[in-house]
This record gives C-alpha cells, sequence and structure tokens, in this order.
C-alpha cells in the first residue's frame, strides 16, 4: 500500500513480562462460552495534541477513537466482554497512570487496558506517538504494555497492534488484527456482475479497489509478504493468472500457457505459484518458479485437477480433484508424486486449503444440496463441519490458524431476485460465526499474515 | 473425448431417457440424487415447480438437462447457438448433438467465420472446479464441431465457470439453463 511504513518505530517494552504470570487467562480451544469482562478505557489526550490531531485527520478525540477499535476487535473474537464505558469509575489519565483497581473490580472487570495518545513534531513533520497498559485488576499489577511513534494516519493500525498485544498475552496465541483481506467486490445484478479486486483492513475499514471492474477478475491472494497477488483475470478475455504488486500497481501475466490457467495460490516462501492450467478439456495443476521463470506440470490425469495448497512447510501440496468420479481433495509430494486421497465422507469436496499450523485442511463440502465450511487433519481423518448453508465455498485462514473466512451467497426467489455474496468468519471450534462487513457484496476472501513494522 | 465414447454415451442417454440412475458414469448416479433430494427438500421455488402441473416442467428438462427453447439464440437463422448439459457432466445429448451439427454444416458452409465456444456451469459448484468444468464443456462442443468438419483454428474455447448465468434464479430449471456451451461468432 502506499502508506506503506509505517509504524515508525520505537517499540519500546516498558516492561518484560518474565517472570509475571498474568492470572487471568483464557482456554480458545474451546467455543466461548464464558466471555472475559475486559474494560478498555478511553486513551487519555491532552487538549493540545487533541486540537493538532483534529487539524490533521478531523477526528475529536483520537483517544476515544483507538479504544474502540481495540474494543471491537476484541469482542468480535467472542472470548471477551468488553464493558460499558458509561460504567467506568475512574477518569483515563489517572487510570493509565495507576488504576485504582477496587473500581475496576466494582463492576466486574477482570482485564484493564488504558492507554495515552500525544501529538509530536519530528524533521518539521507531525506524528502521534501511542502509548498502552494492560492490566491484570485482579491480581493488581501493570502485566504488558508499549509505546510506538508513527503518521497520524496509521492510527488504526496502532490499535490493531495493541490489540494483537492483547490477544497474545491473554490466549497465548498470535493474534490476526493487523491484518488486511483482499477480496473481490461485487456489484450488479447475478447475470451481469462487476467484479474488482479489493483490499481492507480485518474490521471492514480502509477499503481500497484494485481494478476498475473492466474485466472480470477472481480468486485473489495473498503472497507471504502481503505486497503481492495473485489472481484470475479476465483481460481481453484471457482469463489467465496475474500477478499484481499492491504497492506500485503493476501487473504482469504468470508465465505463458497455451490455455486458460487459474486457481493460483503462492507458495510458503513466496517464489513460486501454483496453479491449475485448462486445455483441451484437462485441467491439471502446475507450478512457475517466479525466479527462475522454470514452470513444471505436477499432476497428469485426465480429470480436472484443481485449487492447489501448499502445506506451510512448501513440501505437500492438497488439491481438489474428480478422478475418483467425484470432486475429492488429495495430498501429494511438491512435486507430484505420492498422490492420496484423503477425503473419504458423504458428499464432495471441493477447496482444500491447508491451514498456517499444517495440522488440518479447510475445505468446502457438498451434500445433500447444503454446503458446508469443515475442516480436517492432513490425513482425511478427523472431519468436523463447522457452518452448514444454502452457499458457501472458498475458506481461508486467519494467520494463526483460529479462523475462517469463506463466502457465502445467497438463494434467489423465483424471480431470480434477492440475491447476495458476504463474507463470513467462524472460529476454528464451531463458534462465533460472524458477517464481515463490507462497503459492497463480497467474494474469495484471502486473509494476509500479520503485518510488519 | 472420443466420438465412438460420445455415441456410446449418447446411446445409453437414448435408451434410459429420464431414468439417469442407469446412465454411463457413477458421477451422473451421484449428483442426479443430490439435485433430487434439493428439490424436494430444499428449494421453494422448486417446490412451487414442482406443485405446478408437471407436465410443464417435464417439457423444458430431461433428467436435469434442459431440453427448451428459452434464453436459446440463434448462432445463424435456423442454428440455435447452445447446448445443455446434466449437472457435473459433459456428455453430449441427442439434441445437444443435433444442434452441434447444425452449427458444424452452417460453420461449413461460412468457412471465413471463426467462433468461440463459452462453456458455462451453474452456481452450485465451487468457483474454480466450475471453471476446468466450463473449460471441459466447452471442449466437448468444440470437438464435436470438429469431427463434423469444422478446423480447430477456427474453434476458441473460453470457460466462464458460474460467473455468467443467463437465468439468475436458485432452482433446478435456472440451473440446468445454465449448464451450457454457447458458440459465438468471433469475427
Amino acid at each position: 500500500m502506499k502508506n506503506k511504513l509505517l509504524l515508525i518505530i520505537i517499540f519500546c517494552f516498558f516492561l518484560k513480562p518474565g517472570i509475571s504470570y498474568s492470572l487471568v487467562e483464557i482456554d480458545i480451544t474451546r467455543g466461548n462460552l464464558d466471555p472475559l469482562p475486559i474494560s478498555v478505557s478511553p486513551f487519555f489526550i491532552d487538549d493540545t495534541s487533541k486540537e493538532k490531531i483534529k487539524k490533521n485527520l478531523d477526528i475529536d478525540n483520537l483517544g476515544l477513537e483507538i479504544s474502540k477499535v481495540i474494543e471491537n476487535n476484541l469482542r468480535k473474537t467472542g472470548l471477551f466482554d468488553t464493558l460499558n464505558k458509561e460504567s467506568f469509575l475512574q477518569k483515563p489519565d489517572i487510570a493509565h497512570l495507576k488504576p485504582r483497581f477496587e473500581d475496576w473490580a466494582l463492576i466486574k472487570s477482570q482485564v484493564l487496558i488504558t492507554g495515552k495518545v500525544s501529538s509530536k513534531i519530528i524533521n518539521e513533520k507531525d506524528y502521534i506517538r501511542i502509548e498502552f497498559k494492560l492490566w491484570d485488576i485482579l491480581g493488581a499489577k501493570m502485566v504488558d504494555g508499549f509505546s510506538l511513534t508513527t503518521v497520524p494516519t496509521n492510527w488504526r493500525r496502532v490499535g490493531h497492534k495493541i490489540s494483537d498485544k492483547v490477544y497474545e498475552r491473554l490466549t497465548g496465541e498470535s493474534g490476526y488484527f493487523d491484518t488486511r483481506i483482499i477480496y473481490v467486490a461485487e456489484e450488479g445484478p447475478k447475470t451481469q456482475r462487476v467484479k474488482k479486486l479489493a483490499i481492507m483492513d480485518q474490521d471492514g475499514f480502509n477499503t481500497k479497489y484494485l481494478t476498475l471492474g473492466n474485466e472480470l477478475v477472481l480468486t485473489p491472494r495473498f503472497n507471504p509478504t502481503n505486497q503481492m497477488v495473485t489472481y484470475l483475470s479476465y483481460f481481453r478475455n484471457m482469463p489467465r493468472v496475474y500477478l499484481l504488486n499492491i504497492e506500485t500497481g503493476k501487473q504482469e501475466v504468470v508465465g505463458d500457457f497455451p490455455g486458460m490457467t487459474f486457481a493460483p495460490r503462492f507458495s510458503p516462501d513466496g517464489k513460486k505459484i501454483i496453479m491449475s492450467l485448462a486445455k483441451d478439456g484437462n485441467s491439471e495443476i502446475w507450478v512457475r518458479n517466479l525466479e527462475t521463470n522454470i514452470q513444471e506440470k505436477l499432476t497428469d490425469h485426465p480429470s480436472i485437477d484443481t485449487s492447489p495448497s501448499y502445506s506451510p512447510d512448501g513440501k505437500y501440496i492438497t488439491f481438489n480433484s474428480d478422478r475418483s468420479g467425484y470432486q475429492q481433495i488429495y495430498v501429494m509430494r511438491s512435486d507430484g508424486s505420492k498422490v492420496k486421497r484423503i477425503s473419504f465422507g458423504k458428499g464432495i469436496y471441493g477447496t482444500p486449503v491447508w491451514s498456517p499450523r499444517g495440522d488440518l485442511i479447510a475445505f468446502t463440502k457438498l451434500h445433500k444440496g447444503k454446503f458446508f465450511i469443515g475442516v480436517m487433519r492432513t490425513d482425511g481423518t478427523g472431519e468436523r463441519l463447522l457452518t452448514e448453508n444454502f452457499y458457501q465455498e472458498a475458506p481461508s485462514w486467519s494467520p494463526n490458524g483460529r479462523i475462517i473466512i469463506f463466502y457465502r451467497e445467497t438463494k434467489t426467489d423465483d424471480k431470480g431476485q434477492g440475491f447476495s455474496a458476504k463474507l463470513w468468519s467462524i472460529d476454528l471450534t464451531g463458534y462465533n460465526e460472524r458477517l464481515v462487513s463490507t462497503e459492497t457484496d463480497a467474494s474469495d476472501p484471502s486473509w494476509s499474515s500479520l503485518l510488519g513494522n | 473425448m472420443s466420438l465412438s465414447k460420445i455415441l456410446k454415451n449418447a446411446f445409453l442417454v437414448i435408451i434410459f431417457g429420464l431414468i439417469i440412475t442407469a446412465c454411463a458414469t457413477k458421477k451422473s448416479v451421484k449428483t442426479t440424487t443430490e439435485t433430487t433430494t434439493e428439490t424436494s427438500t430444499t428449494t421453494k421455488a422448486a417446490d412451487t415447480q414442482k406443485a405446478d402441473p408437471i407436465k410443464k416442467l417435464d417439457a423444458l428438462m430431461q433428467g436435469d438437462v434442459y431440453i427448451g427453447s428459452d434464453t436459446v439464440g440463434e448462432l445463424a437463422s435456423g442454428v440455435p447457438d447452445r447446448v445443455f448439459f446434466a449437472t457435473n457432466e459433459t456428455i453430449l445429448t441427442t439434441a445437444s448433438r443435433e444442434t452441434l451439427r447444425k452449427q458444424a454444416a452452417w460453420l461449413r458452409q461460412n468457412s471465413d467465420v471463426t467462433v468461440v465456444v463459452e462453456g458455462h456451469a451453474d452456481e452450485r459448484g465451487t468457483r474454480e472446479y466450475n471453471l476446468a468444468l466450463g473449460e471441459r464443456r466447452a471442449n466437448a462442443a468444440k470437438d464435436y464441431l470438429m469431427t463434423y468438419g469444422v478446423s480447430s483454428d477456427r474453434i476458441k474455447v473460453l470457460s466462464y465457470g458460474k460467473e455468467r448465468p443467463v437465468d439468475s434464479g436458485s432452482n433446478p430449471l435456472s440451473w440446468s439453463k445454465n449448464r451450457r456451451s454457447v458458440t459465438v461468432k468471433a469475427n
């Protein structure tokens, strides 16, 4: 993105949480049964900074807004019960200095987040400095915190970084808030959908459109550094896999293939793209090395072989094939050898996607006219269906492997009205299913890895 | 797909007509069952159609292949532009082959015309698989045109998967209209 930047810096931890063992801990391997009560105090901001930031960003109280970003992130995990700010007894500045723990215990809060925002000038340019602290109310102590300085327009990302820190500290898992989703924005009637590539923050803000909608685009996927996207474009009615540099906007066709290429994904090291090539009625899986420009065919079967996805160590590929008569999920070594079918349940299976943790494969399943998103182990055992609907597909994992985002389409009525396509997310536990808000209809989501600094 | 295989499959289609359960491959058995289940349990629109005179739907679908003329355009006068497929299938029906023979005859008479055969799928499948399926369908039509004397360099194929439905309904009849390949003049 153009404001790459970004967070300059000074990532100083107040406190190395070595020995201090937080009393509050959340087990996120179960469904959300008992969300943890947490208070996110509005971040304190002094009047001078307030005025300056209002001029810069047209935001009245940035301290309050940042606390809302954090609150929103945490609430949507389903793991936290974010308490109403009106019940808070302490003022933001005093709480940030040192909370009166009894006051927060009184409203049943177990965890408190406080912070402070100030404006700064470095080399005649405006910056903001944001400081945050995480408090354990029952243990009556601070358990984490940091401060960082960045350009004012990055303020939402600071909120996401704080959310990640809180999530990590309280669940023991890495976070997923400072991330983006790339997807296909859709508009218009079902028979003439206009589709554009779009990118937004994980929480639905800062949407940007990357193509104009002049040609059909499908299935965008990030590379590991989130700078490149591979996708299918019907530019000049030649459906081909493309590579797009998000920062420069430069795009190019991937490889030189004698037919339609589709279903692209990056290898975990970002150096290769695997995809399908359809030619003469047969689709095979190919890999193209972006550094050496060598392309190689991995499958050799007269059936449809598509939707390939690498394991996180790059040693295996899972893919979709109808060589048994129906769509099923297969795993092979990344050189194409040792092909093995892993899906054996009732129904047909598609869109396998390897989890970033490596232990699971997410998939779409069609059974008795219903579509399911599910997961299974990489040997095909332990199948679990997370959600069922009229139509849904295209799972993509959050970078910590705890959440799956996908898209869902509604059934139209007799007159063909009532169609919509939306993004949804669901926890690996099968709980906490949520609509992911987008400006337009949306499909084919791909979740980025955590953004860097 | 070889011509002999096409003819053999078509022969089976003729023999068994509506009884798709006896059709050529195991695949059709399965998919037909699933569509049927959907019709009876989940699709209100389909229920309505079922309640309507059954004859009406029978006149439009054979098995789950569309045989009506709604949405069908013309490649040239008297030459239909499209053929229809069963769920997940790429086998050409008797009617499809008749349509394609007409297209081939017209193309032989108009040797300067080139065409694009567009392959399509219904909305009841994953996007990527449907792209492959559309390509397979378009090639089934292309192969047949070639057996009837149209040279391959005059025929391009283009799969749209499920991206360009012609009928926006979510019911078996709409889906049957969308599982199609359409021969379009390219010049």
